[in-house]
């Protein structure tokens, strides 16, 4: 019987599903769009909701829960500040699911899961400022 | 070890069969570039979806 048994297992153990769901929950939070397998879009969906329902409580205990389930300092200020500002007057529902075709080599259905109201300069945010700077210190360097 | 008493005939096997023809995939034309894409699926040519740019298009034109 699998009564009660909800969620997927998707070919992993608890510790390395767990890992792979809580690193997904950190890049949607930093970058808030991502394209992923859809079995995973749709199981990372209402874990990043929980989290941005404990950034819209915003006291310390919901602070430390946060932070005790995402690897990640910098996304939890962003759950914490803006997102929990954004999402002040949306009673649920902050993340979309979109399918977008099958993969090449396995034919697995992917999707784009992204946040509600996304700030689309978020993504790849970090690399661009990387690269920028690495031009502007090539720039110093000629000149 | 058990094995089939008779030989299945040719229109035992075949009425089997009936049930296991594929469908065609759906497509429909993409609402922005016209390009032909799948239903409720983001436009693998544009991007697009339900009105908007979802992602940026693989090969921009």
């Amino acid at each position: 019987m699998r009564h009660r048994n909800a969620g997927r297992k998707l070919n992993r153990d608890s510790a390395h599903r767990n890992a792979m769901l809580a690193n997904l929950a950190v890049s949607l939070i930093t970058h808030e769009q991502l394209r992923t397998t859809l079995p995973k879009a749709k199981e990372l969906r209402p874990i990043v909701e929980k989290m941005i329902t404990l950034g819209k409580r915003g006291n310390l205990h919901a602070r430390r829960q946060a932070l005790s389930y995402l690897p990640d300092k910098s996304a939890v200020d962003k759950l914490f500040s803006a997102l929990s500002e954004r999402y002040a007057s949306r009673a649920g529902g902050y993340t979309r699911v979109l399918k977008a075709g099958f993969r090449a080599g396995d034919s697995a259905a992917m999707a784009v899961i992204e946040l509600v109201d996304r700030d689309a300069s978020a993504k790849g945010a970090a690399d661009k400022a990387r690269v920028e700077a690495a031009a502007e210190n090539e720039e110093q360097a000629a000149a | 070890m058990a094995v089939p008493k008779k030989r299945v005939s040719s229109s035992r096997r075949d009425m089997r069969r009936s049930h296991h023809a594929l469908t065609n995939t759906q497509l429909n034309e993409c609402k922005n570039c016209g390009e032909v894409k799948r239903p409720h699926h983001v436009c693998p040519a544009c991007g697009h979806y339900d009105g908007r740019e979802v992602v940026e298009p693989a090969n921009p034109v």
